[in-house]
């Protein structure tokens, strides 16, 4: 948890807006940093949390965890957060190929043109169990908050034969599940490739997917290497965009900054005023 | 002058003894790390690296390839310094005793294996644990060699080389071909497509039968040869190399090279995708070289990117008008890193420098930091001489042209009558 980009997005584990559907995105640069944010910032606010980890493996996140100071094996061990671990699911599929019952959720691998009802299924029983009680459970388990849904990242389904369609589909069910009926957070990543605007039109690929999730979401986070170039000491740029829907129209909101990834977490500051240069 | 070095030669002797008796100072070691030849921990953040044969590009990703993890070569146009890089990660593998795996469509692997460059052997007979960072291309100076400016010695050489601080990999002579008898005590396991008669079936699934087939015997080797994570600690670990050649190409019935539009289009990153889930449940660490120049889908090349973890593009001048240019008439091509790995921590090694070449020696294949040469002019040495002075500073910035004001009388010019003022005013010892 980054307290710099907490107070640049004016939240706090404590007080959060609820309903949200935050996206992440990246072009030639890497914006997983964020995501690692957002699932310790939404562990410390005791929230259920359903991290879908299509990319990395679980001992990754965990490594990272710690060193954000939140860990996993606890909070998975104490129910807060249920993980999803794609890359352990996928190799029964991809190496074994016959259909065993075991997990149905990653079966769009078998065939893509099946689509993500399954993995969203997965979805919808791990968050909507358990807001149902609100009260204490009888087992004295612990109580959470609303549920929240990572996704690390979308745009791998589309490497892996999924169309952007489908992947549209998913992500706006889950909005409906999630952020509208359990008035809970999603936050997903994706990434685009090659140079921006570059040739679209019929491209079927990262570039519809980016652009049919701006449209989705209430916040995104757009990171971007700098636009002259690379530079050690300053990591890249990150464009925070808010779209509020207040009265009668709909306003947006943009802010530009610079960031630095350390190794226990990454500075924010505005445009050129790094401490490298200053 | 031989004096000192033996006294430090005995003292070091001595010291060496000293710390062999049962001391109570011992290093502290992680314990559960698992010590496997040819490996170490990385610096940074733990990750058991393995050397890939080339000391610089070791340098360049970090101390080495982090173990569970793959390596993307985009190829040069004529494969022949990816090909060199994926020898020379087999060969170190044939030296660490590691097991192998390699797999191709064009080559037979035993062919392949039987080209690796040979290890230069006197530091694979003797294992010594603290070598001098010191290329060994250059002879061994004996002491008793006649010596100019003994002086100088101790001084680190000037190299422009990458090299990090401390020897990891071992060096190997690319002219000559590494002994039978070498490569016999390494295990192999050679997958070469056409000895796998792929039976087309009716399956959904996006990925290519040739794909399919490798990953299944892959998987059948680590879990046979129980490479596993999950294996049981009983017996000794050991490390597996996987050398994967030019995927993607024509040879494995992949089409990405060959259209603006493949069919199979998701055929190859489905494939990497289930080879790093492969890797990061076992011992192994995995080079895949792919001729990206071959495919036009620049996006489809950066979601191939994403799913590895470093990725290299190797540029060679062969044949292009880069050959002729004085400026990398040093140099046999470029070297780009399209990625480097973000694996268990938040910030990655950067690379200082992304202006990167590579040369193939005689005997040795490097990477170099590409810079132009010195600018040796006369201007250019005396107004740096002239630098301690800070307020003369702004005088040479404004005249670099002209010659240092200790040559110019005053009354030349205004700037010059400023600068014996500035110089008053700051009681120069000069």
């Amino acid at each position: 948890m980054y307290t710099e980009l907490n107070s640049i997005l004016n939240t706090t584990p404590d007080s959060f807006t609820q309903g949200e559907f935050i996206l992440v995105s990246d072009r030639q640069s890497d914006a997983s940093f964020l995501m690692h944010h957002f699932l310790s910032f939404y562990l410390r606010a005791r929230c259920k949390v359903c991290f879908l980890g299509l990319v990395q493996s679980f001992s990754h996140y965990n490594a990272v965890g710690q060193r954000l100071g939140v860990s996993l094996v606890q909070a998975k061990e104490k129910g807060q957060l249920i993980f999803f671990e794609g890359l352990k699911e996928s190799l029964s599929v991809l190496i074994s190929q016959e259909s065993n019952t075991k997990s149905q959720a990653i079966d769009f691998l078998r065939d893509p043109s099946v689509g993500l009802r399954s993995l969203y299924e997965f979805v919808r029983c791990t968050v909507s169990s358990s807001s149902g009680g609100g009260e204490k459970g009888a087992d004295g388990a612990e109580e959470w908050g609303p549920p929240v849904l990572l996704v690390d990242d979308l745009s791998v389904l589309l490497s892996l034969g999924v169309t952007v369609g489908t992947v549209l589909d998913f992500s706006h069910y889950c909005r409906a599940t999630v952020c509208s009926q359990l008035q809970g957070n999603m936050v997903m990543l994706t990434r685009c490739d090659g140079e921006e605007e570059a040739d679209d039109g019929d491209d079927e690929g990262s570039e519809r997917l980016h652009r049919g999730l701006t449209h989705q979401c209430s916040l995104t986070l757009h990171v971007q290497g700098l636009p002259t170039g690379y530079c050690r000491d300053i990591h890249g740029q990150v464009e925070v965009c808010w779209r509020r829907r207040q009265g009668d129209g709909q306003h947006t909101q943009k802010k530009l900054f610079q960031y630095k990834v350390h190794d226990k977490g990454a500075s924010f500051f505005a445009r050129g005023t790094s401490s490298a240069v200053l | 002058m031989a004096a000192p070095l033996n006294s430090v030669g005995k003292l070091s002797a001595e010291r060496s003894s000293f710390s062999s008796n049962a001391t109570s100072f011992q290093k502290k070691t992680r314990s559960k790390l698992i010590s496997i030849l040819g490996t170490r921990p990385s610096v940074q953040n733990g990750q058991l690296l393995v050397s890939t044969g080339v000391t610089s590009l070791d340098y360049l990703l970090g101390g080495g390839l982090a173990v569970g993890t793959v390596l993307l070569i985009e190829e040069d146009r004529y494969d022949s310094y990816s090909h060199m890089i994926l020898k020379y990660f087999l060969a170190e593998g044939v030296v660490c005793h590691h097991e192998l795996f390699v797999a191709a469509a064009q080559h037979n692997p035993h062919d392949i294996l039987k080209e690796l460059p040979a290890p230069i052997l006197d530091d694979v007979a003797v294992h010594k644990p603290v070598e001098q960072p010191r290329l060994s291309c250059d002879p061994t100076d004996s002491l008793d060699s006649m010596k100019i400016a003994w002086r100088y010695q101790n001084l680190p050489k000037v190299q422009s080389a990458l090299a990090s601080s401390s020897r990891f990999g071992h060096y190997y002579d690319v002219s000559k071909t590494m002994e039978p008898e070498i490569l016999q005590a390494a295990k192999c396991h050679c997958f070469y497509l056409p000895d796998h008669p792929t039976q087309s079936s009716p399956t959904h699934s996006p990925m290519l039968e040739s794909y399919s087939t490798l990953l299944k015997s892959l998987q059948e080797v680590i879990h046979r040869e129980g490479f596993d994570v999950a294996a049981p600690m009983s017996k000794s670990r050991n490390i597996l190399r996987i050398g994967l050649h030019s995927l993607g190409s024509a040879l494995w019935s992949d089409d990405l090279s060959c259209h603006d539009n493949p069919r199979h289009r998701h055929a190859l990153t489905t494939f990497l995708y289930g080879l790093r889930a492969l890797l990061r449940s076992s011992l192994s660490v995995a080079v895949v070289t792919v001729p990206s120049h071959l495919i036009q889908d620049k996006a489809l090349m950066g979601s191939i990117t994403r799913l590895c973890d470093n990725a290299i593009a190797l540029e060679s001048f062969k044949g292009s008008e880069r050959e002729t240019n004085p400026l990398y008439k040093d140099y046999h091509g470029l070297l780009h890193v399209r990625q480097v790995p973000h694996l268990n921590c938040l910030a990655s090694q950067l690379p200082d420098h992304k202006d990167l070449a590579f040369k193939l020696k005689r005997k040795q294949f490097s990477i170099e930091r590409l810079h132009l040469p010195p600018d040796l002019s006369e201007t250019v040495s005396r107004v740096s001489r002239g630098e301690p002075a800070g307020a003369l500073q702004p005088v040479a910035r404004v005249h670099p042209e002209t010659n240092t004001w200790t040559s110019r009388t005053p009354t030349q010019s205004p700037w010059a009558t400023s600068t014996w003022n500035a110089e008053a005013l700051s009681s120069l010892p000069w």
